[in-house]
């Protein structure tokens, strides 16, 4: 196959991003520095970003048949670039005091936004294996970043071993099942599991897809860390670095959903009422656990991590409810709620990431009491973030639920809808728990210092990810006339 | 354009305040009285002018959400104008009331207050159903701040309860509100939420009774009625005045206004089958809530449980659907938000000068505060229903509404009048009459109601008796838009009535 230039403009972004991690390794090789490596970081995840947005009007192109480029996933590429240049904005105030080599850890962030970006314009099982991969063998070194630091107070090491085994043995569960499924259509393109065509090997019995498909849907349940495959996140979490759990949390999270929302649309997996079913009660338990264990959580990254769960579950219903309705409503569902969800998470994240740092993070809901009266615009981006994760007006959060009620009421999933309002509302306690914690009277000495001038990056990134939340909680018809767009291609 | 500014005014004022609050912590509460008295004076422009359309005093509508064929659509009529001044008039008393006892960070406090008005004004206008949700939700946050910042002893528990009683029925109001715009979308083959169009969508009898109860439920949630109330008695008694005056004046309102404008005309039949038991919560709140009165020590959960039986009038009204009864309720919603709001700041300015709300150890005031015992005997025999104010026109038209359409319900309700006595006077022999003793209160700062304190209630008394004494020009302003809610399921309501 011979590749023109033709075929490699739609990988712009792509090639873009893998140049900088080259450029990355170069320039440690040559001089090490934290600000270069950060800066030269910064740039080529500006210049992918950049370039996603450029090409996304123009280019519709299947790319070697490993990878497609429309303008879905151009739009996922866009959204992970520019998450994972703000996650290295947030990164280095938390990195700067550690005392060990700083800039691998880069490296590893932009190795890791190489598979997302992989993932997100996959529709073939090998590229979805590679960009995972590549995804998360970066994520296994982030999560164990700060392992040779003295003063670290986490546990990275016990962290990533967790994540390494469980996230292997995910893995294996999804190549058995892309196995079985292979032997099924006989091709590793995602293509339809109902109208097999003649190029099918053999024609063996449904329980072979249906097989296939389980196994594979619950190693991705594994990596979304939707219950019952949940029992790695709150651990995880909490013994990574904060920038990597909030890589983990974000990118990580939306790369694999797209590649599961193509899987499921392109399979016509839900055909099946054995996988509607699964995919039914991973929802409801993803949701009931998330918001339940949530409660008793004392420690912001895991009550971040249980509502992460939670969130996940929301999602499912949308995807539940694409197989019911001929409308792409239920797909923009899941784009946008994706996109509010990247948005509200990495807020959350980035206000804990922005007070600490990796020789001491402030954890404890009770390390922000007071915060409205001491920094109260960091206050007031938390509110922000936390309301939005509970559906409040206003907030992109409550744009992305409506969404999903309404795909959820078009496909008449009453069930599955009760759940959601359930969920909500016992997600709305420990959200506003939070913030109540944050409204009391500051408590002497107060748990950490005010922020320094080093942080004004964050504090950027900060307040623009709180203007797009308010941006698109209010006036959000110009990004859904675009994701109504970019959700035809799916 | 004007009811954009009614709005705007008072989120810009809220942000304002927030920020002056650096300048000076004085300078918050006048720009808080600033714009509500803009607002206010906007409103009775809107008083003169000639409605348009129909019973429509004034309308905007443009484009929002496109894609779910949602509009920024607002307008108002002679229901919406009266209760619109009811926000306006209410909050300028709020601000009052808080004048002097909110010292403490006022600057949030007036960001919030008049973002909680903010958020209501536009449920009484928003003719969207995406819209008018959007509003609901919206006013629920600021409120939650008031209380659990300024409220009292228990205030986490109580802002937490009302937070998740209101946003979880709220939530059920928002599967309603899209099933209804989906089988809009069925029939009609576009997304609309506009309110117009959806008076257009009919479904079968069962599915449009579910949907009318999401909207029953979330109304009387916030309205509240038995046995969705249990949030208000504790909100009530944990807030600060000023929050009270809002929660029981402004905020309970809006379910009641959801009720009219929306619960019944949108699904008439299933309202009018549902009546029956609608009316029968509405008299089991009346009288089990007027019992629950009765049984209070603490004066503040009294008066919350006394609104809880007051609205059950309202309720009543609003299912008899007919002119009086609407009247009757329209009118009480009204009377009512100024007596709550009155009573709810005498016991607020009791507690913020004797620190406790407990009446057991509270008795012969008379002697200590007349004046305040004057006002208060005033507020609590308009309470009451005394005949000669506002609260008797209410209650009376909407028993004589009732009446008509549901006779054993109306004979029972009208019992809450004879509790009511009971309790009002209860309270007052209770608090003022008797033996005074200080030995469980430092009486230092029990001093009578001063200048201020008199204009707001005096205000307030003024309002009362002008309704009591000529209710027709409230009536008159109502009257055409109830007469179009009316006229528009008449002839569904008629068939249900007949069967």
């Amino acid at each position: 196959m011979i590749m023109t230039l033709a075929d490699l403009l739609p990988l712009l972004p792509l090639l873009i991003v893998s140049a900088t991690a080259v450029l990355v390794m170069l320039q440690i090789g040559i001089r090490r520095s934290h600000t270069v490596t950060a800066a030269i970081a910064v740039t080529g995840l500006l210049l992918a970003t950049l370039a996603a947005a450029l090409l996304m009007s123009v280019t519709n192109a299947q790319v070697t048949p490993l990878l497609i480029i429309d303008q879905y996933s151009l739009f996922f590429t866009v959204v992970c670039c520019a998450a994972a240049m703000f996650i290295v904005i947030l990164s280095y105030p938390y990195l700067a005091r550690l005392d060990d080599d700083k800039d691998e850890y880069y490296l590893l962030l932009v190795i890791a936004t190489v598979g997302a970006i992989v993932m997100v314009s996959s529709n073939h099982f090998v590229s979805t294996i590679l960009g995972l991969e590549t995804l998360s063998m970066s994520l296994y070194g982030m999560v164990a970043y700060p392992l040779h630091s003295r003063h670290s107070a986490l546990y990275p090491l016990e962290a990533a071993v967790k994540y390494l085994v469980l996230s292997a043995v995910s893995s294996s569960f999804m190549l058995f099942g892309m196995a079985l499924i292979y032997a099924q259509t006989g091709t590793l393109a995602f293509s339809s599991l109902i109208d097999l065509s003649s190029n099918a090997a053999v024609s063996l019995s449904d329980s072979y897809s249906i097989v296939g498909l389980l196994l594979l849907i619950s190693g991705m349940a594994f990596k979304l860390s939707l219950a019952p495959f949940h029992m790695w996140t709150p651990d995880v979490y909490e013994g990574s670095p904060l920038p990597a759990t909030a890589y983990l949390a974000t990118i990580g999270k939306t790369a694999m959903f797209v590649v599961l929302l193509r899987f499921v649309v392109m399979t016509d997996a839900l055909s099946y009422d054995a996988v509607v079913i699964v995919f039914s009660l991973i929802a409801v338990l993803s949701i009931l656990v998330g918001n339940v264990l949530a409660l008793l959580q004392i420690e912001l990254k895991r009550i971040l991590a249980y509502s992460s769960i939670a969130h996940m579950g929301y999602l499912i219903i949308a995807l539940i409810a694409s197989n019911f309705a001929a409308s792409t409503i239920s797909i923009e569902a899941v784009t946008f709620y994706l996109l509010a969800y990247m948005i509200m998470s990495l807020g959350a994240f980035g206000v804990v990431s922005v007070v600490s740092s990796s020789e001491k993070e402030f954890d404890l809901v009770s390390d922000y009491q007071g915060l409205f009266w001491r920094d109260p615009w960091l206050a007031l981006i938390f509110t922000g973030m936390l309301l939005s994760l509970a559906g409040i007006p206003l907030t992109v959060g409550f744009i992305g639920k409506f969404y999903l009620f309404f795909a959820g009421v078009e496909s008449s999933l009453w069930l599955l809808l009760l759940v959601l309002v359930v969920g909500s509302g016992i997600g709305l306690f420990y959200y506003l728990r939070i913030v109540y914690r944050m409204l009391l009277p500051v408590p002497t000495p107060p748990q950490f210092p005010s922020a320094a001038g080093d942080r004004l990056g964050s504090y950027g990134v900060l307040t623009i990810l709180f203007l797009l939340l308010l941006l698109l909680g209010v006036y959000p018809a110009p990004v859904m006339t675009l994701i109504e767009t970019v959700s035809a291609f799916i | 354009m004007i009811l954009v500014a009614l709005i705007a005014i008072l989120f810009l004022g809220g942000v304002l305040a927030w920020l002056s609050e650096r300048l000076d912590s004085k300078l918050p509460r006048v720009i808080a009285l600033a714009a509500l008295v803009l607002d206010l004076v906007l409103m009775l422009t809107l008083l003169g002018g000639d409605s348009a359309d129909g019973s429509w005093i004034v309308a905007l509508n443009v484009q929002w959400l496109p894609r779910f064929g949602i509009s920024f659509h607002l307008a108002a009529d002679g229901l919406s104008v009266l209760l619109l001044l009811l926000t306006a008039f209410l909050g300028v008393i709020a601000v009052g009331s808080a004048w002097s006892e909110i010292t403490e960070r006022p600057g949030f406090f007036y960001f919030n207050l008049l973002w909680t008005l903010a958020g209501v004004l536009g449920v009484f206008t928003a003719l969207d159903l995406f819209l008018f949700f959007f509003f609901w939700e919206v006013m629920l946050i600021p409120m939650y701040f008031i209380i659990a910042i300024w409220g009292h002893e228990n205030k986490n528990y109580a802002a937490m309860k009302f937070f998740l009683f209101t946003q979880v029925t709220g939530m059920l109001m928002l599967v309603s509100i899209l099933t209804l715009a989906y089988f809009h979308y069925v029939q009609f083959g576009f997304f609309s939420f506009d309110y117009f169009d959806l008076l257009n969508v009919s479904t079968s009898s069962t599915i449009e009774m579910w949907i009318m109860l999401g909207f029953f439920v979330a109304f009387t949630t916030k309205l509240p009625i038995v046995p969705f109330h249990s949030w208000l008695p504790d909100a009530h008694s944990q807030a600060p005045t000023a929050g009270s005056v809002i929660l029981a004046g402004v905020l309970l309102k809006t379910g009641a206004y959801g009720l009219i404008r929306f619960a019944v005309p949108l699904f008439p039949e299933a309202s009018m089958n549902f009546a029956p038991i609608a009316m029968a919560l509405a008299v089991l709140s009346i009288l089990y809530c007027a019992k629950l009165a009765f049984a209070q020590t603490d004066l503040k959960r009294l008066i919350a449980y006394t609104s809880v039986s007051h609205m059950g009038f309202v309720l009543l009204g609003v299912y008899a659907w007919n002119e009086i009864a609407l009247q009757g309720a329209v009118m009480t919603m009204l009377a009512h938000g100024l007596s709550a709001a009155a009573l709810f700041m005498l016991a607020g300015s009791l507690q913020h000068r004797i620190h406790t709300r407990d009446m057991r150890d509270m008795g012969g005031f008379w002697a200590k505060v007349p004046r305040m015992s004057a006002v208060a005997l005033f507020f609590s025999i308009a309470a009451l229903g005394m005949p000669g104010l506002g609260n008797f026109i209410g209650e009376f038209l909407a028993l004589l509404g009732a009446f008509s359409s549901n006779l054993p319900m109306t004979v029972i309700a009208t019992f809450g009048l004879i509790f009511a006595s009971v309790y009002s006077l209860w309270v007052i022999q209770k608090i003022f009459h008797g033996e005074y003793s200080n030995s469980k209160f430092d009486d230092s700062h029990l001093i009578d109601l001063n200048r201020r304190e008199l204009a707001y209630f005096g205000a307030m008394i003024l309002g009362l008796v002008w309704m009591g004494m000529y209710p027709q020009s409230f009536l008159d302003l109502s009257a055409a838009a109830l007469q179009e809610l009316l006229a528009g399921t008449q002839e569904l309501v008629s068939t249900v009535v007949q069967n």
